[in-house]
């Protein structure tokens, strides 16, 4: 079937079944590989994209169910405010390790600070819990978090 | 410190980007296409832009763009891209913002001195890397200062090299880099090399931006998963669900049906389903509904493996160390601590699952992979497919977190015995449920110990037999000492406290039913937990301060001394803490780094554990990257928080029973502690590595949190199923 | 679709008759591919897949364990393998089995096999199921025996049940009822067997009177199907229902889980929007009783903050926000909303518990949804923590769900 996904601002159809995970489009179609594969249940968050917006996990979220609806991944994440101001803290306070899940990262805190711009503690361990870090960078996380929301990047 | 970050050069992306060449820009060159090794688009380019100084295997300094320098440990998150750019830079006089790193390719040419093949694992990168990279630095360095000197008739000495430009210190000339490329590599190579004192570093012991992280914020980094080659299908593994078995059938029919599949593949105890893109694959996959025959280990649990582990350790073993007359000691022990140890196997489940992607021709192969190590995974596929070694080009990626599972190639040549029987360039994915249940574990441990304190709080004999698969064995069967796996007793044998009546004996006892490798912090990561805890049980029932005790027995160590005394201070131990709340120190020595972590806990009435701070105080001699070195303490720390509170591996039937994170469970942030680094920088002393000492210390520290908190001495991992509304 | 859905309805509800539901009286006897087509819309129907499959193991062929009170209950190959199968069933020996629960040999059944419901399927119907099933491949695949203690091991005993608890009789149309009230009565009582699960049961194990107003089975709660509007279906409106069970979930109801969520997949979404429609119908009719949870809306945020309630949280926030977030709405698909669902309301917290143990999963027409089993990722304090702070987030309930639930 054919359906018609808005991906970071750009139309592109794709002829596959109904059941398939945005995630597979963007890797294995579309190419664009920043988005990544982690648990495919939705228990670690590396394949967030922002659907309309709101943080999904996209290897659990169908065409059917996005076709229409507006995908911004890791690649254009940069155009929104929040998103570049992320990026700018993540770097300053060298969040990074091995970087496979900091895409989904990056794209949870930016939609947290998009809905919270001043998020607490609490509010951070709320957004942030479903996202799996292996290397352990938690503790930048927040510390980036705080920063981005302080506008101090 | 940077203003701009170095450029990674990544070889699938060269290979997406095709015909293009940029002057100026940096090196995209249109050659990297399959067939051609990467070391040889260095003589491509050297045709291309004209000249190319290549003093040696590390270091590309061409006429036109940006230096290259070749990275010849894997980037898997722990920092090495950019310690070792840092380490050549520094000799080399360029700034990190003037060069590009690329990943080595599979050659000889990557062995580090004194290590018999190209890897990255024990913690070794920097220790390996700390002169001979600097020399490497040096050297070019010197050439293009000869070269400059040659050029302008003056003495060499007069000359002084500065980011990436060589400066006539009378007349003020100047040329760069690239400008003396021609020139200098005509120079010899000079035979005697004088490295910078450490007094004049301007790099080493900064912290700049690593050259990694930047394309890791916009998605463009490309790990192996990431590789996109031309024409290159996608296809999902699922090998037999217990060791051993093999294929009996599967559903080709149905599997073909599936849109988008292309083609099903089969190996003995193996089935791939190839498709136009993953989802096509998974789909197939389970329409194949492949049948096995499960073999001789489908009735084995995990309890019938540590049954037998048990009896096996009633048996005495090989003898690591042999001291004094323990027996006698351990009799006349004032104070004596008898106790089992127990450590599961673990998973290493790292983000980026398991992933090959290769073309294999009749005339050769390329493969694109994260690999810790790149030689084993040239001589895999070369075996899985007969080519010459040569013809087999490995362009290593980024890893999504290696922690010793890429230690092993098995996957890189199954991947190669499923793809030869292909045409066309394919990717090969394992799921995360095929990445956890067909993994190789780190060993279970059954660990006996006795061990004693006289009347006045020294060791009065101290027994420790470990029982285990050996690692080693399978994976560097040279590395064995008639029967000792050194691995195996690696912080048991050697231990920072004074010891006079020691004995420390290994039985190995191989199970069947999986296959054992390398874990973070190997050795350590096991004994340290072991001689840590019954050090505290020692002190506890003799009732010494765990710390007070360690600095008493380790007095001979002044480094031990010295971060036990920064330790106590920066977490304040000894202070009156609320109930239910509790600190616990852990000393060790390992990777030739010393560290002293000292974890706060707080438990509630009803079990629940919260892990509050950790501080470590850390020295690891002289310090390359300060901020590399406290990421790599922070992560280690939570990688072993994981482990010791959650995790474990079970089989039931011969199939492990763990799958994905819903049931092999990873700390989130909400669960994160702070944590505290404190280096104690020790310029003098040899340079130890970083990446495992975190994890090593994790363990042990929290068991004794737990303990001086509820008095529940936990000496088995994981901990938090112990720890119910009953248990507190 | 529409046209297959069509043809299936006049195949089934037997247009150009109103004799009696569910038997054939098409003006012509239908060819045996129109047969076998029709006992393959029965066969989903009546839901037999769900049990006579067993994980892992090939379609039909049987294995599936019942752990019931007094043993374990296997269901059987019901492909038509001579031996191990059906395949050596006759039309006589099929009817009885189905009507009387007496096997092949004269073995009687035990209850778990619902011929207290397909006794009331007509010949024809019967006789096109049997249709279908021999039109399948044989699987060759012993039963495992099964486990039952004395005296419930004796398949003598099974005679007095039958006696009390098995009428043995056919649907009989109410002439006093709509034909779509028949019909649906006709699929709900005969085929979907709805009432083996949704009544509670006796101290013979048989059908209390208390028609469809709720019980546990297995572990899972069946909730109240009647029309009483704070325990049932009452209040739930015409859309939410049909898609409830056409699809599995229903906007503020939450979704089918557990054996519900197989119910679905199995057989309800294969059902004729009529056939969905007259069993509503069906439903409506049923007498209300007050009995069983009584589904709430979510409560606004004033959470308590217990240290239970919090360790709850925490843990939702790590392990279950990633597809149902906290607000209710879900966050993947509409199967994960929580809010207004039975299960996040009723104290007992069965549902809660049985997802937690052994997941779920349902076949869509998006795909498959599916929650894995967290039993062995998290500790029975902590899942029980969880499972508190789910009562009380979304369904404003107070109530301590005691780790022993996980520990069963």
């Amino acid at each position: 079937m054919k359906f018609d996904l808005k991906v970071n601002g750009t139309l592109h159809t794709v002829d596959v079944t109904g059941d398939m995970p945005v995630l597979w489009i963007l890797r294995d179609i579309l190419h664009l590989t920043g988005t990544k594969y982690g648990c495919g249940v939705a228990q670690c968050g590396a394949c967030t994209v922002h659907v309309d917006g709101q943080p999904v996990r996209s290897c659990l979220l169908t065409v059917q169910s996005a076709a229409g609806r507006d995908i911004t991944t890791i690649e254009a994440i940069n155009q929104t405010e929040a998103g570049a101001r992320v990026q700018q803290a993540w770097l300053d306070e060298e969040v990074i390790q091995c970087g496979y899940c900091q895409s989904g990262q990056i794209m949870t805190a930016t939609a947290l600070l998009q809905k919270t711009p001043h998020p607490s503690d609490a509010e951070i361990d709320d957004a942030m819990a479903g996202n799996i870090c292996r290397c352990g960078t938690y503790v930048r996380i927040r510390k980036a978090i705080h920063k981005a929301a302080s506008h101090d990047v | 410190m940077m203003s701009e970050k170095a450029k990674i050069v990544s070889p699938s992306r060269r290979a997406f980007i095709g015909g293009a060449l940029s002057v100026g820009g940096g090196l995209l060159l249109p050659t990297f296409l399959p067939g051609l090794p990467l070391i040889q688009t260095a003589q491509a380019q050297d045709a291309l832009t004209g000249s190319l100084f290549k003093p040696n295997a590390f270091i590309r300094v061409p006429s036109q763009g940006a230096i290259i320098l070749v990275m010849s440990h894997a980037e898997m998150g722990q920092g090495i891209y950019t310690g070792l750019a840092m380490l050549l830079a520094e000799e080399l006089e360029v700034g990190l913002d003037q060069v590009q790193v690329e990943a080595a390719p599979a050659d000889p040419a990557y062995i580090d001195k004194g290590a018999s093949e190209e890897e990255t694992g024990g913690s070794s990168s920097t220790r390996h890397c700390w002169v001979s990279l600097r020399e490497a630095g040096a050297a070019a360095r010197m050439m293009l200062i000869a070269a400059a000197a040659q050029r302008w008739g003056v003495e060499a000495a007069g000359c002084k090299a500065h980011e990436g430009r060589v400066t006539h210190q009378a007349t003020g000339q100047s040329l760069s880099y690239g400008a003396l490329a021609d020139l200098a590599s005509h120079q010899p190579v000079p035979e005697k090399i004088t490295l910078k004192s450490p007094a004049d570093f301007t790099l080493i012991g900064t912290s700049p931006r690593r050259v990694d992280t930047k394309a890791k914020t916009n998605g463009s980094a490309r790990f192996g998963i990431d590789a996109q080659i031309p024409d290159m299908k996608v296809g999902r593994i699922m090998a037999c669900p217990v060791k051993g078995g093999h294929l009996t059938g599967y559903n080709k029919q149905a599997a073909l049906a599936v849109p988008g599949v292309v083609e099903v593949v089969t190996l003995p105890d193996a089935i791939a389903v190839i498709g136009d893109h993953m989802w096509a694959a998974i789909k197939g996959l389970e329409m194949a509904s492949p049948e096995w025959d499960y073999g001789k280990n489908s009735t084995t649990s995990t309890e019938d493996i540590i049954a037998d582990m048990k009896k096996a350790s009633d048996q005495s073993g090989v003898t690591a160390v042999k001291r004094g007359n323990v027996q006698n000691a351990l009799r006349n022990a004032h104070t004596r601590v008898n106790a089992v140890y127990e450590l599961p196997f673990l998973a290493h489940a790292a983000l980026e699952p398991i992933n090959t992607t290769l073309h294999i021709r009749p005339d050769g192969a390329d493969v694109w992979v994260g690999t810790q190590v790149p030689g084993r995974a040239r001589q895999e596929v070369a075996d899985a497919t007969g080519l010459l070694l040569e013809k087999v080009f490995i362009h290593n990626h980024l890893i999504g977190g290696g922690f010793g599972r890429r230690l092993d190639s098995n996957s890189i040549g199954q991947a190669a015995r499923f793809a030869k029987q292909v045409s066309y360039p394919v990717k090969l994915i394992w799921t995360r449920e095929e990445d956890i249940t067909q993994d190789q574990f780190r060993p279970y441990y059954y660990d006996r110990v006795s061990a004693g304190l006289t009347n006045n709080g020294a060791i009065s004999g101290w027994h420790h037999r470990t029982t285990g698969s050996s690692v080693s064995a399978r994976w560097s069967p040279s590395d064995m000492d008639h029967g000792l796996d050194p691995d195996a007793v690696e912080g048991a044998a050697e231990t920072p406290y004074t010891m006079p009546d020691q004995l420390v004996e290994f039985v190995r006892h191989e199970p069947d039913a999986l296959t054992t490798l390398w874990w973070r912090g190997v050795g350590p990561t096991h004994n340290v937990f072991v001689v840590e805890s019954m050090i505290d049980e020692l002190a506890h029932k003799a009732g010494q301060d765990p710390l007070a005790l360690r600095k008493k027995l380790a007095a001979h160590q002044p480094r031990a001394i010295k971060l036990l005394d920064e330790v106590a201070k920066q977490s304040g131990w000894g202070k009156t803490l609320p109930d239910g709340h509790g600190m616990g120190v852990a000393l060790h020595y390992s990777f030739e780094t010393w560290a002293a972590t000292v974890v706060e806990v707080k438990v509630e009435k009803d079990g629940q554990i919260h892990i509050l701070s950790a501080h470590s105080a850390v020295d690891c001699g002289p310090v390359v990257f300060p901020d590399g070195v406290v990421s790599q303490i922070q992560g280690g720390l939570i990688f072993g928080f994981t482990m010791a509170l959650y995790n474990e591996i079970t089989l039931k039937n011969g199939r492990v029973e763990q799958s994905n994170f819903h049931n092999y469970r990873m700390m989130r942030l909400s669960e994160a502690p702070d944590i505290h680094v404190h280096i104690l920088p020790n310029a003098d002393a040899k340079i130890g590595g970083i990446g495992e000492v975190g994890t090593v210390a994790a363990a042990p520290a929290l068991a004794n949190a737990l303990f001086a908190a509820t008095g529940k001495r936990l000496r088995r991992i994981p901990f938090a199923k112990q720890f119910g509304k009953d248990a507190v | 679709m529409l046209l297959r859905y069509a043809l299936l309805t006049a195949l089934v509800a037997g247009i150009g008759s109103h004799t009696a539901f569910g038997q054939t009286a098409a003006t012509s006897a239908p060819n045996q591919n129109e047969i076998i087509e029709k006992g393959e819309y029965l066969f989903r129907a009546a839901d037999c897949a769900a049990c006579h499959t067993a994980p892992d193991s090939k379609k039909l062929t049987g294995g599936r364990p019942f752990p019931l009170p007094f043993g374990t209950v296997y269901a059987v190959n019901i492909t038509p393998d001579m031996q191990s199968g059906i395949g050596g069933y006759t039309d006589a020996e099929w009817l009885k089995a189905l009507r009387e629960g007496v096997g092949r040999g004269g073995k009687h059944l035990y209850p778990v096999m619902p011929y207290t419901a397909y006794t009331l399927l007509s010949d024809d119907d019967a006789l096109a199921i049997k249709a279908y099933l021999f039109s399948l491949h044989p699987e060759k695949a012993e039963t495992p025996q099964n486990t039952l203690v004395f005296p419930f091991n004796q398949r003598w005993g099974m005679v007095f049940w039958n006696w009390l608890n098995n009428p043995n009789k056919r649907f009989e149309p109410d002439s006093n009822r709509s034909p779509e009230w028949n019909r649906g009565a006709y699929l709900t009582e005969a085929l979907g067997h709805c009432s083996q699960c949704h009544t509670p049961r006796n101290f013979t194990y048989g059908l209390s009177s208390k028609a469809y107003a709720g019980a546990v089975q297995v572990g899972w709660k069946a909730y109240n199907l009647t029309s009483d509007k704070e325990h049932g279906l009452g209040d739930w409106t015409d859309e939410q229902l049909s898609s409830y069970l056409s699809t599995g979930k229903a906007v503020g109801r939450g979704a089918a889980s557990g054996p519900m969520a197989e119910a679905v997949e199995h057989g309800l979404r294969y059902m004729t929007p009529s056939d969905i429609s007259a069993m509503m119908t069906y439903f409506r009719s049923i007498a209300p009783i007050a009995k069983g949870p009584v589904a709430q809306d979510m409560p606004p945020a004033n959470a308590p903050l217990s240290t239970t309630y919090k360790r709850g949280e925490a843990l939702f926030a790590q392990a279950c926000a990633g597809c149902h977030l906290a607000n209710g709405l879900g966050r993947q698909s509409d199967w994960a909303a929580l809010a207004g669902a039975h299960s996040v309301s009723d104290p007992a917290a069965s549902n809660i518990v049985q997802v937690l143990l052994t997941g779920t999963s349902l076949e869509t027409d998006q795909g498959k949804v599916f929650m894995p089993s967290f039993e062995k990722g998290y500790t029975a304090d902590e899942l029980a923590a969880l499972s508190s702070y789910i009562l009380a987030h979304f369904g404003g309930v107070k109530a301590d769900v005691p780790a022993s639930e996980f520990k069963k």
